[in-house]
């Protein structure tokens, strides 16, 4: 999306400064890990989260939908939380663990319990909101314990789709979840 | 109907009728879809439009030497730096087909777009100027920069008004503003109105809503160093006509542009026009010499995107005693906003498809389209269809109530039945050809619903009265939707050496899944496994020709034209086949890609081995002084009419008196769409169809305040439904499969859309009905239902 030419390796990559965003603005070296792998970089203080990781990072599975936190296709985690990227700084991620779709079964691996649910459940069309609600409901499965219907509930409603109709993704959750806590409370429908 | 995990077995049957679970979901799950954004194009300066905030003005003066001298910018362009740039957008939909012309004579008015405003803006949004920059935060800093002087101009919103003597003149060049006019009638109706036992006249009014597809518009483009080619990459519905409507704008050989649409997040319509943006940025990578990138916000897409649904229908209903119709009488508006962007296409699908399953004997039905200072309105799933079905079906009841008679009563009296099928309207379709149902059980559709929609309970209810102030109602709505839009859709299949199958076809995919419905279709018509297809769409690369994925019709077309060339191929195959074995071509057969003798039982040959043992690669043999003998087939599939898709949708809500919100408690919908290829996917489309309905129901509208001000340019203010409104729904299906195709399918990407504003409309006044309500407009928010409640005399809870 940019002229950044430095195509960096999140393993590996130390990123040198890109042109600027704009004068006057500050400029931070960040260091944080991203999926796994340390990463630092010289990022200006308005560089946003979703940016950073699509742009410079070319980790392009994170959507950016509205920008405006409302639909939460750009939904990653950061320190196991679901957060939006398009309302987050790249600067604020100092020091955070940063898990984004690609990180969940990365190359071949196969995919996770989430992931394969939704194949399964016929839970996305498009695809283009699908990266912010797996993510979401990976930090579902990742509860220590169950999380109740409300929890399932209210977690679905920070993201919108436009092609499902929701249903086979509350499906996908809850099979998730089911398989997640084979033990714990019956799979409820909704 | 349920499709849970499942693994299709290839037992040698067909492949068309099976849930196949969707070869392109596991890309998109690990990230690694190709939306346009997501392509990278190192060196790329992005662009960002400056729009007009005003919806009526003229442009006194533009002066971008500050955003010019802004760090990072490459470029500043106003509408005349681009003036000599002959953009006509949208140019085959703007068409009238010959029929229609020759039937009806249509007034189509044409207004051309300017690429970037020059003398006048008319909708707040349009394009007054664009900067090219070294990204896009340094591009939209120098927006700031750019300084417009505008005088405005009165502003009209509404079409009515619009339409009065005197009102300002949105193009100069038009004699006033109206966009198109088309009437048509049938038998006599004025007589039959004077005769009727029963006539009920009401004002609907359908509201103003938009697509709103989670990935936001987006194109880039960069000229080849190598070729010399210009490679665009839009999230298009029509990648064809991008790149016929880009080598227009630009002076290119149409060949010279190859337009990829790979991943697109949603389409529903509103990435089925062309807009000016998609010629700009192709042009500035031209003119800059490096590749270029725009892609839309939220805001801009909300407001400067195209608009749907805004309909004014005057309607009236004539019945004799029994409730049979006599004449239906329709005078529709509909508000184009500030450009004509698809000529009849909206206006006439409301026009003729008004009738829906009913049995009308006199039919009068007129249509204006009218241009008014709002952003331009073009086909959003449905494309006038859920209009019309809102007025008729809110007339049906509102005759029901006149005559005394249960809603579904009514409906039962007047719907054409199975053996009247093809059932000839009277009225011409859209192709200008005399309107044919091909096939269909509409009394079934309805009886399913009624038997799911527990209609007693209801009633038992009603008669209890409200509980805690909650009133229970229900609601039916039918509609028919001519699937399969022509004029043609192109396949191309080849066997490569391998034995593998590439299919490409011209129709792109935003989500319908037709890497996987298509590759059933092809394993099928040649006998192959389905896991050796390999699906491409969205490349004018892979298949010279094409239409694209809009009005239902990209299973009718594409998929008969896939099942056509895989017929072909197969004979070719098979050909090959006899020459290799010295046998006759009919004693062989070709199943899961082994190649059978009928009377031997060893398999024969494999289709690896008849392609990958050949003189050229998939070329078997040269034989009888032809060179070519590839195993290749291109078919462009020409419909010859319509494939006539219909449903019967039923919803059970209960209203709540106070807060006026409207709860859903059993939605039912019954669609017939012919031969189902992919049981899953259908049901999704439908699924998917039905939720953005209820938005559209309940919660969607696009405001505009009398300034022509948007009032709702974020989903703050404008409101997509989330998970928790959307419920689970009741779905059932009957199938006659259309005469019309060698499939028997007919389309389902827009049925799901169409019922929904109008069933929950009659179901919420039928809830009402002991305050004596009458639902005339949509959305059914809390608020408008209390207003609705007050306006009745009712109090209700303080706002």
């Amino acid at each position: 999306m940019t002229t950044y030419l430095a195509t960096p390796d999140p393993a590996t990559a130390t990123h040198a400064a890109p042109p600027p965003l704009a004068e006057p603005s500050g400029w931070h070296e960040i260091r944080l890990t991203v999926n796994g792998a340390p990463v630092t970089a010289q990022v200006e203080s308005r560089l946003l989260l979703s940016d950073f990781l699509r742009d410079r990072l070319r980790l392009t599975g994170t959507h950016v939908g509205c920008e405006h936190g409302v639909c939460g296709a750009c939904t990653v985690l950061v320190d196991g939380e679901p957060a939006r990227s398009c309302l987050t700084l790249a600067v604020q991620c100092t020091g955070a663990e940063l898990r984004t779709v690609e990180g969940l079964a990365p190359g071949d691996a196969p995919l996770t319990p989430v992931q394969r649910a939704f194949h399964e459940c016929h839970g996305m069309q498009c695809g283009f909101c699908t990266p912010g609600f797996v993510m979401t409901a990976t930090a579902l499965t990742e509860q220590p314990e169950r999380p109740d219907a409300a929890d399932v509930a209210d977690a679905l409603s920070g993201h919108l789709c436009r092609c499902t109709g929701y249903r086979n993704i509350r499906r996908a959750v809850c099979q998730a979840l089911d398989e997640r806590f084979a033990g714990g409370p019956a799979g409820r429908g909704e | 109907m349920s499709h849970g995990p499942q693994q299709p077995t290839p037992d040698g049957g067909p492949w068309t009728g099976r849930p196949v679970p969707r070869v392109e979901d596991d890309r998109l799950l690990r990230g690694n879809g190709r939306y346009v954004d997501d392509v990278a194009l190192p060196g790329a300066a992005e662009a960002a439009f400056l729009r007009s905030p005003h919806a009526h003005a003229r442009i006194r003066s533009v002066d971008v030497t500050a955003a010019l001298a802004a760090p990072g910018v490459v470029a500043v362009w106003t509408g005349a730096d681009v003036a000599h740039l002959p953009a006509m957008l949208n140019r085959e939909e703007l068409r009238t087909p010959p029929g229609l012309a020759e039937l009806l004579d249509p007034y189509v008015a044409i207004t051309p777009m300017p690429l970037l405003a020059t003398d006048r803006v008319l909708y707040v949004g349009q394009p007054v100027a664009v900067v090219l920059a070294e990204n896009r935060y340094l591009a939209e800093d120098a927006l700031e920069l750019v300084d417009v002087r505008y005088a405005p101009l009165p502003v009209l919103v509404d079409p009515d008004q619009a339409l009065t003597d005197g009102a300002p003149l949105l193009h100069d060049e038009l004699r006033d503003n109206t966009a198109v006019a088309v009437a048509t009638k049938v038998g006599d109706p004025d007589a039959a109105f004077a005769s009727a036992h029963t006539v009920v006249s009401e004002e609907f009014r359908a509201h103003r809503y938009v697509a709103s597809p989670i990935e936001t518009r987006a194109v880039s483009a960069q000229v080849d160093p190598y070729s010399g080619e210009l490679t665009v990459w839009s999230n298009t519905q029509t990648p064809h006509r991008v790149r016929e409507a880009t080598a227009h704008t630009l002076g290119l050989d149409a060949e010279r542009v190859r337009v990829i649409a790979t991943d697109v997040g949603g389409g529903f319509g509103q990435k089925g026009i062309l807009y000016v943006e998609e010629m700009l940025v192709p042009y500035a990578a031209r003119v800059l010499g490096r590749p270029v990138l725009w892609r839309e916000d939220r805001n801009e897409n909300l407001t400067a995107s195209s608009h749907a649904r805004e309909q004014i229908h005057r309607i009236e209903l004539a019945a004799d005693a029994q409730g049979h119709l006599l004449a239906v009488r329709d005078r529709i508006t509909v508000n184009f906003g500030a450009y004509n962007m698809t000529g009849l296409v909206v206006p006439y699908n409301s026009v003729c498809h008004l009738l829906g399953p009913y049995r009308v004997p006199h039919v009068d039905i007129d249509v204006v389209g009218v241009l008014t200072n709002t952003t331009f309105a073009t086909p959003y799933r449905g494309a006038g269809r859920p209009e019309t079905v809102f007025a008729m079906e809110r007339a049906m009841d509102r005759l029901a109530a006149e005559l005394g008679l249960e809603p579904a009563e009514l409906r039962a009296r007047n719907l054409v039945g199975p053996d009247e099928m093809p059932y000839a309207t009277g009225l011409v379709d859209r192709s200008g050809k005399p309107q044919s149902y091909d096939s269909g059980d509409f009394p079934e559709l309805l009886r399913r619903a009624v038997a799911k929609a527990d209609v007693e309970g209801v009633r038992a209810r009603q008669r209890e009265g409200a509980r805690d102030g909650r009133l229970v109602g229900v609601g039916f709505a039918m509609y028919i939707e001519a699937t399969g839009l022509g004029p043609f859709e192109t396949a191309r299949i080849d066997i490569a050496p391998s034995g593998r199958v590439k299919l490409a076809i011209g129709a792109p995919s935003q989500g319908q899944g037709h890497r996987t419905s298509m590759a059933q279709i092809a394993a099928d018509a040649i006998g192959v496994p389905f896991d050796v297809v390999d699906v491409v769409g969205g490349d004018t690369s892979a298949t010279p020709f094409g239409v694209g994925t809009i009005a239902s019709r990209a299973l009718v077309n594409a998929g008969n034209a896939t099942h056509r060339a895989g017929r072909l191929v197969r004979e070719k195959i098979i050909e090959a086949a006899a020459r290799r074995l010295g046998v006759p071509a009919d004693a062989l057969d070709l199943r899961e890609g082994v190649i059978t003798s009928k009377t031997a039982e060893e398999p024969a040959l494999t289709l690896s081995e008849l392609a990958g043992r050949a003189p050229l690669p998939g070329t078997p043999e040269p034989t009888d002084g032809r060179h070519g003998t590839e195993l290749s087939e291109t078919v462009h599939f020409r419909p010859p009419g319509f494939a006539v898709s219909s449903g019967a949708h039923a919803v059970v809500v209960e209203v709540d008196e106070h807060t006026g919100e409207t709860e859903i408690l059993h939605y039912v919908a019954v669609h017939d769409a012919g031969v189902i290829v992919n049981p899953m996917i259908a049901e999704g489309q439908v699924t998917g169809g039905i939720a953005q309905g209820i938005g559209g129901a309940l919660y969607e509208e696009m405001v505009y305040g009398p300034d022509g001000q948007p009032r709702t340019g974020t989903y703050m203010d404008y409101l997509v439904p989330t998970s928790s409104e959307i419920p689970d729904l009741d779905l059932d299906e009957i199938h006659s499969p259309s005469p019309m195709n060698d499939l028997g399918v007919k389309g389902l990407g827009e049925g799901g859309a169409i019922a929904p504003q109008a069933v929950i409309a009659n179901a919420v006044e039928d809830a009402l009905r002991p305050f004596g309500v009458v639902v005339r407009r949509g959305p059914l928010s809390p608020s408008r239902v209390r207003d609705l409640l007050r306006e009745a005399g009712r109090p209700t809870a303080a706002r």
